[in-house]
């Protein structure tokens, strides 16, 4: 059908996209690559001449680099856990008959909704406050003395942030996917006398993997870049010191622009990492 | 056999369903609750703050006080304008992508993808400069572009699959009953595009005006969006709780009532397609 004058025509009309993006794309990322092997400190002298690797070998060796990895990892890991589960649960459940289950997902999916920088302020203020918090209330009320969320606990009280910000997403698409399983197939196999956990683990887990996989590379794609919320909280401090938080201290608080530009460079290899794993998945689907 | 399920069942899932929803909706009815508390009563022990009396005087000096509006209307400008631009950019590409797909479609599409993953802080600095540079550093333009660029690659994602479902065949249908392109473009694809086009517009508005690195990074007080105005709140002075209340209320408000029509397409729209 598609004719040689289509297919120009079709050409033009991709063309307005693809040098968007592609500008998007190499511009800024020559310039990191170009800073990056630069000593380069806008305040305090500028452009300070090539450097070779030198800012590669420092970020990595600093002494806030590998408690910046660990912190990424634990907010990461943590978070991803607790939606995972909470969200395969909460999939099931939403997925039973349920009297006013609308409301129930509207209920359900509002804090996605959230912008991160209310969520974190809220959190903080409002319910992880030590002094007039919610939570300190409620403790005080049992007879216990308040926690100190955010210092004290601080990575938990982040990650506990951070996931009720993201269980909404992978609960919806959770949903969506054991929605989308054949009732047949379900009940073909209760007929055949499977109880409800050989169904979940025979039947319902298998047809969620797919979907699980999906979650948690999307999830690990954001997370990986969670900015605001550590901004708002502890802007960094009790521990809660991110490599994106890191590396938006060196370039934009300390003004180095050039270690700060290698980290950006590592940032970017390991978002590679994880995004190889997802266009796959998003690719097989391409085919079909 | 239908699925049957016994009404005591049903009760069970009932009540565990309607707890879970509402402990995880507790923290937005809790600042509803607290945006209409005075600032005295707004700090006291949650059942003291439930008996005390409601006012709407938290929302009136957050208007009065703050340029309220200014910074809702930046947030509407950089919303509505990343998201219009990036469709008007989108709509042709994902058409010919979906009508006259070519060897390359495939590629091109992932490579689009590809650009989604770029961690933001990795070019911040680049980002930043070029804004100094440009001029356009706090500004509402700015913004709109970034914004734009950085949700392009969803808005053409998300088109491409709605186009790719309108069938072929109408258009081979109405070319034979002698339709022009023109025709063929206002009459029979339009509107078997717009539901597409519509659902893409409302969940790119939702993710812009809720984008919270390039909006905190790239403005201060002239160009600042409600995440970033908001973000202003977290150094106070003295008591807040009721008017941070209020401001948030606000500020979140208008995008979840937008979600909750949008909840089938953030699936389509967040996954790329790979879960429908």
């Amino acid at each position: 059908m598609a004719t040689q004058h289509s297919r120009s025509a079709a050409r033009m009309m991709m063309a307005p996209a693809t040098i968007l993006l592609l500008g998007w794309m190499l511009v800024p990322l020559t310039m990191t690559l170009y800073f990056s092997f630069k000593k380069y400190l806008p305040l305090r002298g500028g452009d300070l001449g090539w450097v070779g690797f030198d800012n590669y070998v420092r970020f990595v060796s600093s002494s806030s680099f590998w408690p910046a990895v660990a912190t990424t990892l634990v907010i990461v890991g943590g978070v991803l856990i607790i939606t995972v589960i909470l969200g395969v649960l909460l999939a099931l459940l939403l997925d039973q008959p349920i009297w006013g289950q609308g409301v129930v997902r509207i209920l359900v999916i509002a804090p996605f909704f959230v912008m991160p920088t209310v969520s974190g302020l809220v959190w903080k203020n409002m319910f992880m406050d030590p002094v007039n918090g919610f939570f300190a209330h409620l403790w005080r009320a049992v007879g216990a003395e308040p926690i100190q969320w955010l210092s004290q606990a601080s990575l938990p009280s982040l990650i506990m942030i951070i996931s009720w910000q993201w269980l909404p997403f992978a609960t919806l698409i959770l949903l969506t996917a054991i929605q989308s399983l054949d009732s047949e197939q379900r009940e073909a196999a209760e007929m055949d006398g499977a109880g409800p956990i050989g169904r979940f683990s025979f039947i319902i887990l298998p047809h969620l993997a797919r979907a699980i996989t999906v979650v948690v590379l999307i999830q690990t794609i954001f997370l990986l870049s969670i900015f605001a919320e550590i901004f708002v909280t502890t802007a960094g401090a009790f521990g809660t010191k991110t490599l994106t938080y890191l590396i938006f201290q060196r370039v934009l608080e300390s003004q180095n622009v050039g270690l700060g530009s290698a980290g950006g460079v590592y940032a970017i290899i390991l978002a590679n990492i994880v995004a190889i794993f997802l266009m796959r998945v998003v690719g097989k689907n391409l085919d079909r | 056999m239908a699925r049957t399920v016994s009404t005591r069942r049903k009760t069970l899932t009932t009540i565990a369903a309607w707890t879970i929803g509402i402990v995880i909706f507790f923290p937005i009815l809790w600042i509803i609750v607290l945006s209409f508390k005075t600032e005295g009563d707004a700090i006291k022990t949650p059942l003291e703050v439930l008996t005390s009396l409601w006012t709407f005087e938290s929302y009136a000096v957050v208007q009065e006080r703050s340029d309220y509006f200014k910074h809702f209307t930046n947030s509407v400008i950089i919303a509505l304008g990343s998201t219009l631009l990036g469709v008007l950019v989108a709509v042709p590409a994902a058409w010919s992508m979906a009508f006259v797909p070519s060897p390359r479609t495939r590629g091109i599409l992932m490579w689009m993808l590809s650009t989604k993953m770029l961690p933001a802080v990795g070019v911040l600095y680049p980002i930043y400069l070029l804004f100094i540079q440009l001029g356009i550093l706090d500004s509402r333009i700015g913004l709109v572009v970034v914004l734009m660029l950085i949700n392009l690659p969803i808005i053409v994602w998300m088109l491409y699959t709605y186009f790719r479902e309108i069938p072929g065949e109408i258009l081979e249908a109405a070319r034979m009953d002698g339709a022009t392109l023109r025709a063929e473009l206002l009459y029979v694809l339009t509107p078997m595009a717009i539901p597409g086009i519509a659902s893409t517009v409302l969940l790119n508005v939702i993710l812009a005006w809720n984008e919270a690195f390039w909006t905190l990074n790239l403005t201060a007080a002239k160009a600042a969006p409600l995440t970033a105005f908001i973000a202003s709140y977290s150094s106070p002075e003295g008591l807040f709780y009721a008017k941070l209340s209020a401001a948030s209320v606000m500020a979140i408000a208008p995008i979840l009532i937008m979600g909750w029509f949008s909840q089938k397409q953030l699936v389509r729209g967040l996954t790329f397609g790979a879960v429908k």
